[in-house]
């Protein structure tokens, strides 16, 4: 038997007995007999020295951030993660608890819900949050449903096309089946304003990201006015980095507020698993899907937490629940809780300036060298669109070659911007690393 | 361990912080004035990483967990989480991979994607897996889809119904109706098993489908699951396969093998990927030959020797951004590299003997939902013979005063005072014993006098909660004011205090 | 357990009571149906002005365990809601046929439909059968 399983043969045999059976396999006699015990091949089992070191070879075929200096964004981020994040991340009371159905064994779970929904509150000016979305994308389209949801009879969406296309492809999905009419992006060089004149009384909802996807900052409040205007609503897609120095979508009068939380202390972890932020107005908050904690008292008069407003969820409300949704990102949730308690107002407020200048400082420098072009318009904040004079993809196997993962290749998304690349900067970025990165671009243009 | 402790917005102090961060380092570019947030994030406290760390490590106490103890949670898996997974994800190749890097700088982890594909598929009988979907509801939400779709993709337009038993999980209708479906019920019948009557019944031309848990949510296998395939196919629908119960049937059945045509795996139940709280979850979906096309991509393939990403030709498109919760794949994909098929095998049977010692140490006492061998998991009833008053939800709150987290309770829904216990493999009979011990106990207790059970829990941190008043009046964020109210405090609200209400 | 079912009023059987008063009847839920779900917690209603066809759900009652749609025992136009319920739903558990009184409604067909709703006799009866069954 493996170090996983803590019955010795003796155990088995007296259980066995006690359920009045011969053996094991009799308890499986249900089964159909021509299908029970079938063929399984897999490889033979390693030891836990032979896993590690097939596990670090094979890890050791990716580039990453600890092996490269990373200019790649476009929708996940190289920002410093403080050492405590990971340290109580690996509390086993967090990692190993489960879903706090039983909120007298949960408390720790609960208070940081209600804590992160606080600090989601106040990062985006929203009123209510909830405990997290899979990533950002999914809270994007879940954001649409509950705005077609919330005005009935409305049944289109409209898009920009600067929003994530990844995050517009999982919305063209998650609608497919319920006669939804989504536009806005089928030209990919269409303007925000020009997205915006098709709002008519049939939009549900308007989605616009700022930053966008080229790293454009935008005014959200002329786009509310419009969008309430005929009744619909504003989904806004943010970056949690960029609220610590930019206009919060609550102020400026977004309805449902989505966003990729993975800058918020979580490791770039090749995708996943990440955290969709999703923060809505009080007076939709019956209608807001997913986990909700809040603040109450026991039977003593002591103060604790409990998950609340069940009624919206599958596990009682079935088919008429407001999502399937079944999970939150627990531990991302965490990650980004400590993360944001951590940095705190001067923090936050620190790691934006940060992006901002360096980024700033980036995309001159760049678009100073020949055959370079800035094409993203200011306002940016950290992320920042260049034409380039060689193919990306050629300009990113050398850069490979000197260590750096070059920014992400635009041409299949965005063809109208011929070659172009769209390069992020953190304040994991020195200025000496942005100088090595022209120093190499200079070279190859 | 009553360790009440504040909110971390109270021990906020004006100028601290928490972590050590670069200077700005190159000349400063002009901010856009009619942009910036014109407050200073309200809401956000402040604090150095002592005081951080400590009230994080001290409310972590306030937590159960599988490290401290059994977790008998019926349909959840609550196996113990091995230590080399959290050492496995944090490799630096794989925890500091840029998602968007090329193939060729990703060789690794297509590599293990692929892998774990193949590893999946081979435990299922199914032809294809796809890694992309992010916790087991948005497997069965890409499931329907793919129905959707396969119907479609053959002209057969009028399908739009979804079947779902009765004892089924809340995702599975959830799930129906988010795609467009209407939900369709089915009974259970006398043995616990889905009813054929009701099935045939139901069946139609409109038919997209079934959603079948197997073995099902009251931890029985479906005796007739083949004869419900066959009838799901001749009426031209697809047979889905929740695989919240896998981990009673490892190398004991392919799901293929009697009838499935797509199935998704929790990979934190069954491949022990940790629960985190409430999550990540990860959801891969594996499926036939005929449906392979219209799966979510990217999926992981090999080309010569290179690993690459391919877009499935039908497919019914993206379900999340990049390629799914890649930190649980590289767990679930160690997981099944330790133990290798014969290992699993055994998590399956012990999972199984453990939950079937339980029904007969506590059938007595406690009647079973239904008097026949179980799987991984038994569901008895909070009715007590000797104890009428006691409810089961008593019993529950009773059993954390014993050191053990509650079963899943009053699931099923169709179980009256439904108490659903699923041991796993990862306890030994030594703590299954402590365990009956002490739900007989408590029936005893029951019997004596019912204020033990009623009062129960008095060993928590918190006593039983006040779940009404949470959702009358919600308070979902911290509001000074309103916890002085919460906590009775004396004092009238200054206007200090205001400055730690998050106004926006 | 023991339900408070008042004589003067008309039931349909799904637990909504109407009481008939001119032109307008007022519409709410009964002791049963408010013993069933225990404490309320929150209570969803239509906008004055919308018309309701009998048998349409017109709102939601729930508990914290659960949610029931509340349907309509007549047809007609919503005439008035009681507004005081969205800040004290727990009305509806303390005076079911009084203050925690959910709309009043003008129909459109009462002679026609009131026929279909049970008096207080048939519907005691009806409450015991649904008891019976769990």
């Amino acid at each position: 038997m493996s170090h996983y399983i803590s019955n010795t043969e003796q155990d088995r045999n007296a259980m066995l007995q006690a359920i009045g059976v011969a053996d094991v396999a009799e308890l499986f006699d249900v089964v159909p007999q021509d299908v029970r015990f079938p063929q399984v091949e897999l490889p033979q089992p390693l030891s836990e020295a032979e896993l590690l070191r097939e596990l670090r070879r094979m890890s050791q075929r990716n580039a990453n951030a600890q092996t490269h200096t990373v200019f790649l964004g476009a929708g996940a981020y190289n920002h410093f993660v403080p050492s405590a994040v990971d340290a109580l991340l690996r509390r086993a009371e967090y990692y190993t608890a489960y879903t706090p159905y039983q909120p007298e064994l949960a408390q720790g779970t609960l208070q940081v819900i209600f804590e992160y929904q606080t600090l989601m509150c106040g990062l985006t000016g929203m009123d209510v949050a909830n405990a997290s979305h899979y990533d950002g994308a999914t809270a994007m389209a879940e954001a649409a449903g509950m705005a077609l949801n919330l005005t009935r009879n409305k049944r289109t969406i409209l898009v920009a096309p600067t929003v994530h296309p990844q995050y517009r492809a999982v919305l063209r999905t998650y609608l497919q089946g319920l006669g939804v009419t989504i536009k806005g992006d089928e030209d990919p060089a269409v303007s925000l304003d020009d997205v915006l004149a098709q709002i008519d009384d049939a939009t549900a909802a308007v989605i616009v990201q700022t930053p966008d996807f080229l790293g454009q900052l935008h005014d959200l409040k002329p786009i509310a006015d419009k969008i309430h205007a005929v009744g619909g609503l504003l989904i806004a897609t943010i970056d949690p980095i960029a609220l610590g120095l930019f206009q919060t979508p609550g102020a400026a009068g977004a309805d449902i507020v989505v966003g990729e939380g993975q800058s918020l202390g979580i490791p770039l972890s090749y995708g996943g698993p990440y955290l969709g932020i999703f923060a809505c107005k009080e007076q939709y908050v019956r209608r807001m899907p997913g986990r909700l904690a809040g603040a109450t008292t026991d039977v003593d008069g002591q103060l604790g937490y409990v998950l609340t407003l069940q009624t919206r969820e599958q596990h009682i409300r079935r088919e008429k629940a407001t999502s399937n949704i079944c999970t939150n990102q627990g531990l991302m949730m965490l990650a980004s809780t400590v993360y944001t308690c951590l940095m705190g107002k001067h923090g936050l407020r620190r790691v934006a300036e940060l992006c901002y200048h360096r980024a700033h400082y980036a995309a001159t420098e760049i678009g100073n060298i020949p055959g370079f072009e800035l094409l993203t318009p200011a306002p940016f904040f950290k992320e920042f669109a260049v034409r380039t004079p060689k193919s990306v993809r050629e300009l990113n196997q050398a850069l490979a070659e000197r260590g750096i993962i070059g920014g992400y290749d635009l041409k299949r998304d965005y063809p109208h911007l011929g070659d172009a690349m769209l390069i992020a900067v953190t304040e994991m970025n020195s200025k000496a690393d942005i100088d090595a990165l022209v120093v190499v671009l200079k070279e190859l243009a | 361990m009553n360790n009440y402790e504040p909110p971390i917005f109270e021990l906020s102090g004006t100028g601290k912080i928490g972590a050590n961060l670069p200077e700005v380092d190159v000349p400063t570019a002009e901010l856009p004035q009619g942009l910036l947030r014109d407050d200073d994030l309200p809401g956000i406290p402040e604090l150095t990483e002592t005081e951080v760390t400590r009230h994080f490590t001290r409310i972590s106490q306030r937590n159960f967990c599988i490290d401290t103890g059994m977790y008998p949670l019926g349909s959840c898996t609550m196996k113990y989480n091995p230590k080399v997974h959290e050492e496995a994800a944090r490799l630096p190749g794989f925890a500091f991979a840029h998602p968007m890097q090329t193939a060729e700088q990703s060789q690794g982890a297509l590599q293990l994607m692929y892998e774990l594909q193949n590893y999946l598929a081979e435990l299922s009988g199914f032809d294809q897996v796809s890694l992309q979907p992010a916790a087991g509801a948005q497997g069965e939400f890409t499931g329907v889809l793919v129905f959707r779709a396969y119907h479609l993709d053959r002209g057969d337009t009028e399908r739009n119904e979804i079947l779902v038993p009765d004892s089924a999980h809340g995702t599975n209708p959830a799930t129906a109706a988010m795609v467009g479906m209407k939900v369709v019920e089915v009974k259970s019948g006398r043995r616990g098993n889905c009813s054929i009557e009701d099935l045939k019944a139901k069946l139609g031309p409109r038919t997209a489908g079934l959603m079948l848990t197997n073995p099902n949510t009251l931890g029985l296998f479906e005796q007739n699951i083949r004869e419900i395939a066959r009838l799901v196919h001749e009426a031209g629908g697809l047979m889905y396969g929740d695989g919240a119960n896998f981990n009673a049937i490892l190398g004991i059945v392919k799901p293929r093998d009697v009838g499935f045509d797509f199935m998704h795996y929790n990979l934190h139940k069954t491949f022990t990927t940790p629960h985190g709280g409430g999550g990540p979850g990860s959801g891969a979906v594996g499926c036939i030959a005929e449906l392979a096309p219209f799966l979510p991509g990217p999926v992981a393939d090999k080309d010569g020797a290179t690993y690459v990403f391919r877009q499935p030709a039908k497919s019914i498109g993206r379900v999340k951004s990049f390629w799914g919760n890649f930190g649980m794949l590289v767990r679930a994909w160690a997981y099944i590299r330790t133990l290798g098929a014969a290992g699993l095998r055994e998590v399956s049977e012990n999972a199984v003997l453990n939950a079937n010692y339980i029904r007969v140490r506590l059938q007595d006492v406690y009647p079973v939902a239904y008097d026949r061998p179980c799987m991984h998991e038994v569901v008895v009833k909070g009715q007590l013979k000797e104890a009428p008053q006691a409810r089961t939800l008593d019993i529950a709150k009773r059993l954390i005063d014993y050191g053990f987290h509650p079963p899943t309770v009053y699931f099923p829904l169709s179980v009256p005072e439904a108490i659903m216990i699923e041991p796993t493999e990862t306890e030994s009979k030594r703590n299954l014993d402590a365990f009956c011990d002490a739900m007989l106990t408590i029936a005893q207790e029951a019997a004596q006098d019912i204020n033990i059970l009623k009062n129960a829990p008095t060993t928590a941190p918190v006593r039983r909660l006040d779940e009404v008043g949470a959702a009358r009046r919600p308070i979902l964020k911290y509001d000074r004011a309103k916890f002085r109210e919460l906590r009775r405090e004396e004092d009238p609200v200054t206007a200090d205090d205001q400055l730690f209400v998050p106004s926006y | 357990m023991a339900y408070n079912t008042p004589d003067d009023l008309r039931y349909a059987k799904t637990h909504e009571w109407v009481r008939v008063d001119g032109d307008e009847v007022t519409i709410g839920i009964s002791d049963y149906a408010q013993q069933a779900l225990g404490d309320v917690v929150f209570a969803e209603l239509p906008s004055v002005g919308r018309t309701l066809s009998a048998g349409e759900p017109f709102g939601v009652v729930e508990s914290v365990k659960a949610a029931s749609d509340v349907y309509a025992p007549l047809s007609g136009e919503v005439s008035a809601i009681n507004e005081a319920l969205l800040d004290a739903p727990e009305t509806l558990n303390s005076d079911p046929y009084g203050e925690g009184w959910m709309l009043k409604l003008r129909p459109s067909n009462l002679e026609g439909e009131q026929n279909q709703l049970l008096d207080a006799a048939a519907y005691t009866q009806h409450t015991e059968d649904e008891a019976s069954k769990h």
